[in-house]
């Protein structure tokens, strides 16, 4: 008969021996295995003390950049939204105000910016789409939440705090 | 007649440290089994309460205590409770005869580390050991629980086979030491040196394998089989009478190693101790801290085998038991009488 792969052994019918109805000398072999297991490196990740490093191209949790002045980059043009497959971000439109120069870079900025968690699937189109270098995938993943509301990042969530403010976690 | 109270209080305390010491083992053996278990699999094993996981056995019977205690309706409740507490009982009651070392020269007095020499040891443990079995059965039978029932008789008939090819096990080696008590083997030993393990390797290998059978543990763990009775006699356990049941294989695991030890192993003795410059006492301290290491070595084997070999099927529990082990334990008697013989003439 023709095999798939010639890795396919045969099996050995024979009745046991008395040495190895005995089962002590397979019993002897097992246990030499185990027995060099205990050298053996983990692989474990102790995770609160020791985070496992990521690979350069890992897309996490989005965040909201600034430019140098401290400015949101963000001018809700929509094209995030646009490019999202899973429709995970809505966002409203807001106008700037005279005297808020210092807080938005152009006079269009986002008042309401949401990202559903639970609906992104982390493909990373949103960064790809944007025009003002606003969205970024970070290097962390969604922390659990008890509830779905948990899941729903808003502005505060999401922005990157002003150098020398403390963001709450 | 004039009460001896030093020889009182001399016991009571031998007695209250030889239960706590086999408390604190069994309880650390619980963590050295996960321990084990985890780096032969190569994981970590416990290590989030304390440093190394140290308190993990603490917070576990520390869980089993708060735990809602639950009695099965349709169970016989006297039975039910008697069940744990015997097994518990019984794997507390062979320490005594096992003697933890030489003797202590105190203030005049010479106290023996044993709790009691008597002259028919190996037999009392013999009919210690038999009681165990009782506490499974009763524990499996008062639950009126067919998994419960199955894994008791299960116990039952394995722990009867397995008693006799090592009792014939022993014989072999009373025909060679000529006494029953344990002391009287532990000196045997060191008088001439020679560990009993050299003249009676293959009574050696039937015994070790006969008290992996009557501990329950695995590859001999067919009464509590999780995958086929769902843990078997403990099912309908919960709270601290589930503990105890579990706490009583390890104690049991603890004082056949220290069984082994002494029987086969020298007890105490390791060459070279007596020839040290030291005083007596000191002696006897090192040769308790012997045995101990000796124990925690059978320990640590009974958790290599566990975490290396799957568990028998039924039948070849009973086949490797009736149609191999008592066989070849009588083969030994045979040879052993025969060597006997040969250097009398």
């Amino acid at each position: 008969m023709q095999t798939l792969t010639n890795r396919a052994k045969p099996v050995d019918r024979r009745p046991m021996n008395f040495l190895e109805k005995m089962y002590l000398p397979a019993i002897g072999k097992g246990m030499v295995i185990t027995f060099k297991h205990i050298f053996q490196k983990k692989p474990t990740v102790s995770y609160p003390e020791e985070k496992r490093e990521f690979s350069p191209v890992f897309r996490g949790l989005h965040i909201l950049n600034r430019d140098k002045e401290g400015r949101e980059n963000c001018t809700a043009c929509g094209l995030c939204a646009v490019a999202c497959p899973a429709e995970a971000i809505t966002m409203e439109a807001a106008e700037r105000k005279p005297g808020e120069e210092h807080l938005y870079r152009e006079e269009k900025y986002a008042a309401r910016y949401e990202i559903n968690m639970l609906r992104c699937i982390f493909c990373g189109f949103c960064e790809e789409a944007c025009p003002k270098d606003a969205i970024y995938l970070s290097e962390t993943f969604a922390p659990a939440h008890y509830k779905r509301e948990g899941f729903i990042y808003g502005k505060q969530d999401l922005l990157i705090p002003l150098p020398g403010e403390q963001k709450n976690a | 007649m004039q009460v001896d109270w030093f020889f009182i209080l001399e016991k009571v305390l031998l007695i209250t440290g030889v239960l706590i010491i086999s408390l604190v083992v069994a309880m650390y053996s619980t963590w050295g089994e996960r321990k084990v278990a985890g780096i032969m699999q190569d994981r970590l094993g416990p290590n989030r309460a304390g440093p190394l996981g140290l308190l993990q056995p603490l917070a576990d019977g520390g869980k089993l205590f708060f735990k809602e205690e639950i009695i099965p309706g349709a169970s016989n409740r006297f039975l039910f409770i008697l069940g744990p507490s015997l097994a518990m009982t019984v794997a507390c009651m062979t320490s005594a005869v096992i003697p933890w070392g030489d003797t202590l020269t105190i203030a005049g007095h010479t106290v023996s580390l044993q709790v009691a020499d008597v002259n028919i040891g190996i037999l009392y443990i013999f009919g210690v050991v038999s009681l165990g079995v009782y506490g499974i059965m009763l524990g499996g039978w008062s639950s009126n629980n067919k998994f419960s029932l199955l894994s008791s008789i299960r116990a039952a008939s394995q722990i009867i086979s397995y008693e006799l090819a090592m009792g014939m096990a022993l014989i072999a080696l009373l025909m060679v030491t000529g006494s029953l008590s344990l002391k009287d083997i532990v000196e045997q030993q060191r008088q001439s040196g020679v560990w009993n393990v050299f003249v009676q390797p293959l009574g050696f290998i039937i015994f070790l394998i006969c008290s992996f059978a009557e501990t329950n543990r695995s590859p001999f763990d067919l009464a509590e089989a999780e995958n086929e009775l769902n843990g078997g006699y403990h099912l309908e356990y919960s709270s601290m009478k589930l503990g105890f049941f579990l706490f009583a294989e390890y104690i049991n695991m603890f004082i056949s190693s220290a069984l082994m030890s002494t029987l086969y192993f020298g007890g105490y003795h390791i060459w070279g101790l007596d020839s040290l410059h030291v005083s007596p006492n000191i002696v006897t301290i090192l040769g308790t801290l012997v045995l101990f290491i000796k124990t925690i070595c059978f320990i640590f084997f009974f958790m290599w085998v566990r975490w290396t070999i799957p568990r028998f099927r039924y039948d070849q529990l009973m086949r490797l038991g009736w149609n191999y082990l008592i066989p070849i334990a009588l083969l030994n008697m045979l040879i052993t009488g025969g060597w006997i013989l040969w250097h009398q003439h």
